[in-house]
Order: structure tokens, then C-alpha cells, then sequence
């Protein structure tokens, strides 16, 4: 029997880039065959293809064993491939059921929506495969992991036998994530094929049957997991040795550096996103918080770098009360900033390299004097911060915009530790970077802490928590849910209150420093969390049944 | 199964205690409005008379007759009343309607007091208000449809302008009918132009819109002077006639107002129907509404986002230049310079104020078209407050409104946005 999908020399070439170079690749029936590579090594490009998003410049496409040719989503989508992008195509404002049927609509007289008929075929498909959601839900009031599998639905309505899923574990929490494994499975079992794009080493282990690893848009190795271990992966993936272990020294903290007390911050839509949160981080420590994404991480960073006014509560720098002051007094008083989103908030990219290494002190000298920017000393600093933070840029003239993620990322972080600074704020700092340049903003986060700096770090990648953190503070829907200390702490119990599902009473008790505003209240909680969990579900569908009359 | 219940700290828990609050005391601040502006200033032996039959129609219908004072304390009453109970308990989801039914209590207060010592035809006022809400709802729907598919349209204005000409030219030529098609093709055709610009060069759909109202009107003058002017025949098409629906338009009261109008009348509420199934209950609707949503969603499923814009953007422009014919061959029989006079505009405020539904655009259209027909009534009968005042009253109420308590509407996703593909 020929397998299900087979690529033969799969080459395509962006201005300036070959982007994949002549990939052969084969799936099985029943198979999960895992896509390894760096960010920017060409896994997504390759899936584009196949997915008709793209067009190669060479090679061929044999669905059990016939050549075809797929030059849009619907030549795809009829040859039986179906595709979980990595950020998802679902419509917020739409239900489960619109989502899912939009392209491929049951209807009834010509071109009425049969929703009933839709909706039936989803709940068919979704007890076939154990992948549980409600089709009436609108999708914007669906968590991320529900949101997944309204995506697997989809594919699987149109009934793709070949499902592609483009780093699918990125926004999920460690549970959810073995949720999805869990369906990969039975997907399998019922004679689908997948092919899973990830970076994350760990995973591939776990679940593939084969693994192909691309390094710069070629095909470097494939393997199984039988055969292969983290480090060699690692080795493939980056063509050299890693270190993936790292290295710091004793915990020592000092001070307190950055006092958050009970903060409230608001979101865009004026609800509140941060809910009576408090913590210390204290000279010489890593205070790692873990989240997913949207739980208030974004609106606490922004807040305390003052780019979001507070609505309740103090934070306080040093003794310094800075809960209203502007970002640049925040940044003089020695706080560093690792914005979350690197090209919008961490950089002008049109802006050159040099001018970009400076942007928080381009006002003092020696930069400029009086009003008038030094250029010559601008540019002499910044030759120098390119080589100690071994920046790749043809020159610092060349504009940010061209330099790859890890190497923009790079800039950013010269720019903020450049100077003697208290407090690092890291917002994600190594989302969607490769793992050389990981290893090397890791390293610099920790020689901030080992030189006696405090260090913030928010993340939503939990292994990248684990390594770096001295304490782990769990955010979710807006408050501090637990600070546990790095011994205490372990996956499954960082990720479970990732999750919302428990609160330990003990980890209470590790939390130094943190003074809950209710005492007495923290402690009931724990004991009726079950039922509480219980209530806040009829209440939200309560709130929903409401919306959902507002809307209509 | 934990992770079902999502984020439950929603909004309508968060901001309901603050909306819930305002529209409290909007609704005080009217019923004081009432007492102390109108209520006030009535001697207690006034009468109000509003007569109900419009004028030119045979039904038969006494006259409404009341001592003005009391009826004004009793609405005052009422709506404090509500104003009341919102503030300690609230309506809850109900808000929104007893807002309506707050807002006509204090317009009928307010022509109470308008008519108090003398009459006032209220049949009549109710039928031009439905008249003038014709032209605001065509526009609003014509916005709905472009900007649901995601696309920008303000020159909604210069389309209407633009077919309430060719509609006059045609019109006088080949007869009503043909100036109707005439005037739906100008605007098809102009959309035409802003689909390419917008959709397939990406041009800021602003400055496409404006470059396209700017336009028309200068077109539009330089023809009325050059052509019109000097050929009276060409600028004559009449209007069409008012067609009486059997058996309903001869209902006392309601008849004339609702079931004796002109095609464009009953067209609009066709259209605006039409268009309230076609979008949420059609796979065409599904498809344009997920365009104007997320692009790049309905790419991947295999909907052509650019052909679904055109089509949008090219109905839009029809509805437009059908709204725009409503002008000359369906109120005024003749091309006037400007005459849409921001029409188009207020049909673009109208469909936000509605929230990009049709109906509720209509509802919003109802309260403009009230607006405007009270710009053209009260110099007429002479009201004790400055005309000018009054005639900003009803647009102040709206930004009040559209600020502070009807909340933040919700604007299609992709509005404005155009789609670029990627890899090609």
C-alpha cells in the first residue's frame, strides 16, 4: 500500500530565502509523524503548501500514491487534508456550529443554513473522537483548549483523512496539551494520519511514531523515538552540541526590589484583567509567573512598567511608589523592560539597529546634547553592543525590521541590560525565538539575577518557568492563584493551577513574602473550591444565556 | 472537564453595576427634564389636540384631546418611576426596551407640550417620520452590507448623490422605471470604483470614500448647472405615486401611516428584511459576515475573500443609488444641488448606532428620520424655543446615547482591513 501523503523535492524560494530545499517527506496510514525544526527553519512553509496556501516552485504532491495538485484550501480540503494553524481560524463572534460549517455549509431550499442538521454532525463527530464541546457556544466565551478542538471538528466535518497541526501545544496548558494528546490518539486509531509541527523536543518524544527534523529549510534526519533522546534532537535541530541545562548560582535573595501590593489593572474592554494581586520580587531572585496566555500577564506587565494605569492598589520600586508614574521615570529608576511583543512594543522597526539600542537613553548624554543627537557616539556604542550581545546584523545601520526574531530579541535585550538596572520585567522572552538564541537570553536573564539583580519573568511556556525561577507565581483569570518555591514546585502542579483546577493549601505557606488581603477567606477557599467550581459554571452559563440574548 | 467553564468574569457582570446606574439616572434626568421644562410652563386650563388622520386621507378618526398638565405630571411620574426602580433593582436585560419606551414617553410628552392651546397632527407626524427614516435606513443598510464584508464605506453620501441624479436624467427620458434602474446602476457603478481602489489596490478606504463623495458632488453640480438648468425637460421625471395597499391602508389611524406609501417605502422594508435573513440565516450571509470577521479564516476554508468583497461592496452600491433615486423620483420630482444634504452620513451613524443589524439600523433610522422631520415642522408652528436648539436636541441625545449607555457597539472584526494573501 503506497502512503497516504508523499512529498517528493518540495523546494520553494522567497525573495532572498529558500525556504524549503528539495524536502522529501512520507506519512503513513495511522500514523503521527512529528515536523521538527526551529522557528524560521520552514516547517510552516512546507505545510502551506500542502495546504494549497502556498505554491512550490518544484516538486510533487502523491495522495495515496496519485500526484496531485493543490493550488488553493479547497483543492486541499477535497483532497482529504485538513490544517490547525497555529493561530486559529475561528471567527469570535460566531458559534461553535457557524465555524465549523462556514465553507461547507448543510443547507436546506438552496441556500437557507440548516444549523440543526450542522449541529447534529458535530455532536456525531464530537462523541465519535471524545472531543467534547457544546455547538451553540459562541466561540470568543471558549477557552483555548476547547477552541482546539473546534478546530480538529472542523477537519474533521470535511472529513480530511490528513491533519496537519501546526504547533498546536503553544497556547495550551500541560493538561490541555495531554487532552490533545489524547485525541491525537484516537484519531489514529480511527485511520487518520497527522503530522504534528513542533519545536518542543519533550513532546516529540511523547507522541510521535517517526520524526523528521528540518533544519534552514532542509531535511537533516529522521528518526523514531526509540532511537533518539532531548539532546540529540537538540543537536539535529540546531546543527550543533546545547547545553539545555542551566547553569546559575546559589539562591541567595536580598531586598525587596519590586512590592506589589493588591493591584488591580483593566483590560481594553474595561473589565478587570488583574484582580487584587500581590507579590514581592527581591534582589537576586527569578519570580517566575506562570500562566496561560491571557490571564492578566499582559495588563500586570503593562501596569507595572506604566504603560496601563493601576485602578487599585500600589507597586512600589525600591521604596520608590511608582504606581502611576510614567514608563520613563519607571525606566530611570533601573527597571528594564522585555516586552512581550517584540516588534510592536520592543522596537521601532523601521527604526536602524544603532537607534534602537539607545531608544531609552537617546535623550541623555553621552547620546545627545542639549537637543541634538551625538551619531558618531551612538553608533560606537551600539558596534560595541552588537558584539558583546553577538547581535547578526549586516551592520547597525540596517534596519531592525530585517533581522531575524532571535537577533531582534538580541537588540532588545542589549538595550535594557546595558545599564545598571534593579528590576529585568521579561515578557515572554524567548516566544517563538530558536534554541541557540534561548540559550543565550536565558543566560543573560540569569547573570542578571546572579549579579544581584530581581528579575520578573512572565511566561507561558512552563518548562522555560521550571528552569529559570527561584519562586512560581500561577496567575489564572487575573489573580495570583499560588506562589510555590522552585523545590516545592512541579509540572503537574504548576500546570494544574495553570488551569484553575486546584489551590494547595500548603504552597500557601511557601508564598514569602505575599500578604493575602483576606486571610481568612484564602483558607475557606480551598475547602470549598469543588463546590465553588461547581457554581462558577451555572453562573457562567447563566452570563452566557444572557449574552446570548443581547446578542439575538 | 474543568477547563469548559471559561472566563466567567464577564462584562455584563463587571460594567452591568455602572450601566445599570446611568441609565438610571437618564432616565430621572428626562423625567425632571419633563416636569421641569414642560410641565412647568403649562398653565393648568390648556388643552393638547392631536389630530389623527394625516392630511389627504378619507379615514375618519376623532381627534385626541387632552388637558395637558396632568397627562405631562403623570409621564413625568412614570418615568421617574422607571428611573427608580432601575437605579435600586434594574430591568436587567430588558434595559434596552424600557429605554425605547422611555424615550417615547418623553417625545410624546414633548409634542404634548408643543401642542398644548393649539393642535398638532400627530398621524401626520408619524407618517413623515417614517417618510424621511426611508433614505437614512437605505443608506444604513448600504453601509451594512460593504462593512459586514469588511469594507469601509463612506461614500455612501456621493453614491446616493450621485443616483438621485441619473435617476432624475433617466427619469425624464424613458420614464420612472428606467431612472429607478438608471440610478441603482450609478451606484453600482461608483461601488465599482471603491472595490477596485479598496479591495484589489488596498488604498486607504477613507480616502476612497472621500475622493468618491468630493466627486460626485462636484459632478453632480457641474451637470445640474451646465445641463439641468438650461433643459428643464431633462430635470422633470415626476414621482411615483403612493400606493394605497387594499384593505389595510383604509385602517383608521395606522392605515395612512403604515400602508400608503410609495414603492421606496415598501421596498425598504422588503430590503431590510430581505437583508436580516440573508445575513444570519444564508450561507451567502454566513460567508460575507466571516469576511468581514477573519479574512483569512474563510481563505483557508476555501471562500473567495476578494469575489465575496466585490459582491458586498457592488450591492452596497446599489442599495446606495436605489436610496439616492429615492430623492428625486420619490420625494422632490427633480435634481437639486446637494439635496441628499449629509444623508448618506447619517445613514453610516444610523447603521452603528444599530450595531451593524438592519433592523436595528431601521430603529436608529426612525429616530434620525424623527429628527429631521421636526427640523422641517417646528418653524412652522412656532415653538417657544429656539428652532435651532431644538433641531440639535434629538442628534445631542444620540452622542449621549452612543456614548455613555448604549455601550460600545460591536464593528465587524476586519472592518476596514484589507486582505492581502499571502505567498503568491
Amino acid at each position: 500500500m503506497p502512503p497516504v501523503l508523499e512529498l517528493k523535492t518540495i523546494t520553494k524560494r522567497f525573495p532572498g530565502v529558500l525556504a524549503n530545499d528539495r524536502i522529501d517527506l512520507s506519512l503513513e496510514r495511522g500514523e503521527i509523524h512529528a515536523l521538527l525544526g526551529e522557528n524560521g527553519a520552514g516547517k510552516t512553509t512546507l505545510m502551506n503548501i500542502l495546504y494549497g496556501l502556498y505554491q512550490p516552485d518544484e516538486g510533487e504532491i502523491f495522495i495515496n500514491g496519485r500526484q496531485v495538485q493543490i493550488h488553493s484550501p479547497t483543492d486541499a480540503i477535497n483532497a482529504g487534508i485538513g490544517m490547525v494553524h497555529q493561530h486559529f481560524m475561528l471567527i469570535p463572534v460566531f458559534t461553535v456550529t457557524e465555524n465549523v460549517m462556514l465553507g461547507s455549509e448543510s443547507l436546506k431550499m438552496g441556500g437557507i443554513l440548516d444549523r440543526r442538521a450542522a449541529t447534529e454532525r458535530i455532536r456525531q463527530i464530537s462523541s465519535a473522537y471524545g472531543l467534547e464541546v457544546d455547538p451553540d457556544d459562541y466561540v470568543r466565551d471558549l477557552p483555548v483548549g476547547v477552541q482546539q478542538r473546534v478546530e480538529i471538528i472542523k477537519l474533521l466535518y470535511r472529513e480530511a483523512d490528513i491533519l496537519i497541526l501546526d504547533e498546536p501545544t503553544a497556547v495550551l496548558t500541560p493538561q490541555e496539551a495531554d487532552e490533545l494528546f489524547k485525541i491525537m490518539h484516537s484519531l489514529t486509531e480511527r485511520g487518520k494520519s497527522i503530522i504534528f509541527i513542533t519545536h518542543k523536543l519533550r513532546e516529540v518524544l511523547d507522541i510521535a511514531d517517526r520524526i523528521t527534523v528540518i533544519r534552514r529549510g532542509k531535511v537533516v534526519g529522521s528518526t523514531t523515538p526509540k532511537q533518539a533522546n532531548q539532546s540529540k534532537l537538540a543537536a539535529m535541530m540546531v546543527g550543533r552540541e546545547v547545553d539545555l541545562s542551566v547553569h546559575k548560582r546559589a539562591f541567595t535573595p536580598g531586598a525587596d526590589v519590586l512590592t506589589v501590593q493588591n493591584l488591580k489593572v483593566g483590560d481594553d474592554r474595561g473589565q478587570i484583567a488583574v484582580d487584587d494581586v500581590s507579590f514581592t520580587v527581591r534582589a537576586g531572585e527569578v519570580l517566575g509567573i506562570a500562566g496561560v496566555q491571557g490571564n492578566g500577564q499582559t495588563e500586570l506587565v503593562e501596569a507595572l512598567t506604566g504603560l496601563r494605569p493601576a485602578l487599585d492598589g500600589s507597586v512600589r520600586l525600591l521604596n520608590e511608589d511608582v504606581t502611576r508614574a510614567n514608563p520613563r521615570r519607571i525606566t530611570e529608576l533601573g527597571t528594564a523592560h522585555i516586552p512581550e511583543d517584540r516588534q510592536r512594543d520592543g522596537l521601532v522597526l523601521s527604526f536602524p539597529v544603532a537607534d534602537n539600542l539607545v531608544l531609552n537613553t537617546y535623550y541623555q548624554r553621552p547620546f545627545s546634547k542639549g537637543a541634538v543627537l551625538q551619531q558618531a557616539t551612538i553608533a560606537k556604542v551600539a558596534e560595541e553592543r552588537v558584539n558583546s550581545f553577538d547581535i547578526r546584523t549586516p551592520s547597525v545601520d540596517t534596519s531592525a525590521a530585517s533581522l531575524s526574531g532571535g537577533n531582534q530579541q538580541k537588540v532588545i535585550v542589549a538595550r535594557e541590560l546595558s545599564r545598571p538596572v534593579k528590576l529585568v520585567v521579561a515578557s515572554q522572552p524567548t516566544r517563538g525565538l530558536d534554541v541557540g538564541s534561548i540559550e543565550y537570553i536565558h543566560g543573560r536573564l540569569i547573570e542578571s539575577r546572579d549579579n544581584g539583580g530581581a528579575v520578573l519573568l512572565v511566561s507561558s511556556e512552563l518548562d522555560e518557568i521550571m528552569q529559570l525561577s527561584d519562586r512560581i507565581a500561577v496567575i489564572y483569570r487575573g489573580k495570583i492563584v499560588d506562589v510555590l518555591s522552585a523545590q516545592d514546585a512541579s509540572k503537574e502542579k504548576v500546570g494544574l493551577l495553570m488551569a484553575g483546577v486546584v489551590r494547595t493549601a500548603t504552597a500557601k505557606k511557601a508564598s514569602l513574602g505575599v500578604k493575602p488581603k483576606p486571610k481568612a477567606k484564602a483558607s475557606s477557599k480551598t475547602k470549598t473550591s469543588a463546590r465553588k467550581a461547581a457554581q462558577k459554571k451555572k453562573t457562567s452559563r447563566a452570563a452566557k444565556t444572557t449574552r446570548r440574548r443581547k446578542d439575538s | 472537564m474543568s477547563t469548559l467553564s471559561p472566563t466567567m468574569k464577564s462584562s455584563a457582570e463587571y460594567t452591568g453595576g455602572g450601566r445599570r446606574r446611568v441609565m438610571g439616572v437618564v432616565f430621572l434626568a428626562l423625567a425632571a427634564a419633563i416636569w421641569l421644562l414642560f410641565a412647568r410652563t403649562t398653565q393648568g386650563e390648556m388643552v393638547t389636540t392631536f389630530t389623527l388622520n394625516p392630511g389627504g386621507s378619507q379615514a375618519n378618526f376623532p381627534n385626541l384631546e387632552f388637558i395637558t398638565l396632568p397627562v405631562l405630571q403623570a409621564i413625568a411620574f412614570v418615568c421617574a418611576l422607571l428611573g427608580g426602580y432601575q437605579l435600586v433593582r434594574g430591568f436587567g436585560t430588558r434595559t434596552n426596551a424600557i429605554l425605547g419606551l422611555v424615550a417615547a414617553l418623553f417625545i410624546f410628552a414633548f409634542l404634548s407640550w408643543v401642542a398644548s392651546g393649539t393642535s398638532l397632527n400627530l398621524a401626520g407626524l408619524l407618517r413623515a417620520t417614517l417618510i424621511r427614516a426611508v433614505p437614512i435606513t437605505l443608506g444604513a443598510l448600504s453601509g451594512i452590507l460593504c462593512e459586514r464584508a469588511g469594507v469601509v464605506n463612506i461614500a455612501i453620501e456621493g453614491m446616493m448623490l450621485t443616483g438621485a441624479m441619473v435617476a432624475a436624467i433617466f427619469g425624464s427620458l424613458y420614464g420612472l422605471w428606467v431612472g429607478l434602474l438608471a440610478g441603482v446602476l450609478a451606484g453600482a457603478l461608483l461601488a465599482v470604483v471603491h472595490a477596485i481602489f479598496s479591495i484589489k489596490y488596498k488604498t486607504d478606504q477613507i480616502v476612497s470614500g472621500t475622493v468618491i463623495n468630493i466627486f460626485s458632488i462636484g459632478m453632480s453640480s457641474f451637470i445640474s448647472a451646465k445641463y439641468l438648468a438650461a433643459n428643464r425637460q431633462l430635470n422633470n421625471p415626476g414621482i411615483f405615486p403612493d400606493i394605497q395597499i387594499p384593505g389595510l391602508a383604509e385602517i383608521p389611524f395606522i392605515g395612512p401611516i403604515l400602508f400608503s406609501h410609495n414603492v421606496f417605502f415598501f421596498s425598504m422594508l422588503l430590503f431590510l428584511a430581505l437583508l436580516h435573513f440573508g445575513l444570519f440565516f444564508t450561507r451567502w450571509g454566513l460567508r460575507l459576515r466571516s469576511v468581514g470577521e477573519h479574512p483569512k479564516a474563510a481563505d483557508t476554508l476555501g471562500i473567495n475573500v476578494f469575489k465575496t468583497r466585490y459582491m458586498a461592496v457592488i450591492l452596497g452600491g446599489m442599495m446606495a443609488g436605489f436610496g439616492g433615486a429615492y430623492f428625486t423620483l420619490g420625494s422632490v420630482g427633480r435634481f437639486d444641488d446637494v439635496m441628499t444634504a449629509g444623508r448618506g452620513f447619517i445613514g453610516l451613524a444610523a447603521m452603528i448606532f444599530g450595531n451593524w443589524n438592519p433592523f436595528g439600523a431601521f430603529g436608529a433610522g426612525l429616530l434620525f428620520g424623527f429628527a429631521d422631520m421636526l427640523a422641517a415642522r417646528l418653524a412652522i408652528l412656532g415653538v417657544r424655543v429656539a428652532s435651532e436648539f431644538l433641531l440639535m436636541a434629538p442628534y445631542i441625545a444620540t452622542m449621549i446615547v452612543l456614548a455613555g449607555v448604549v455601550g460600545r457597539g460591536q464593528a465587524p472584526a476586519a472592518d476596514g482591513q484589507p486582505y492581502e494573501k499571502e505567498g503568491h
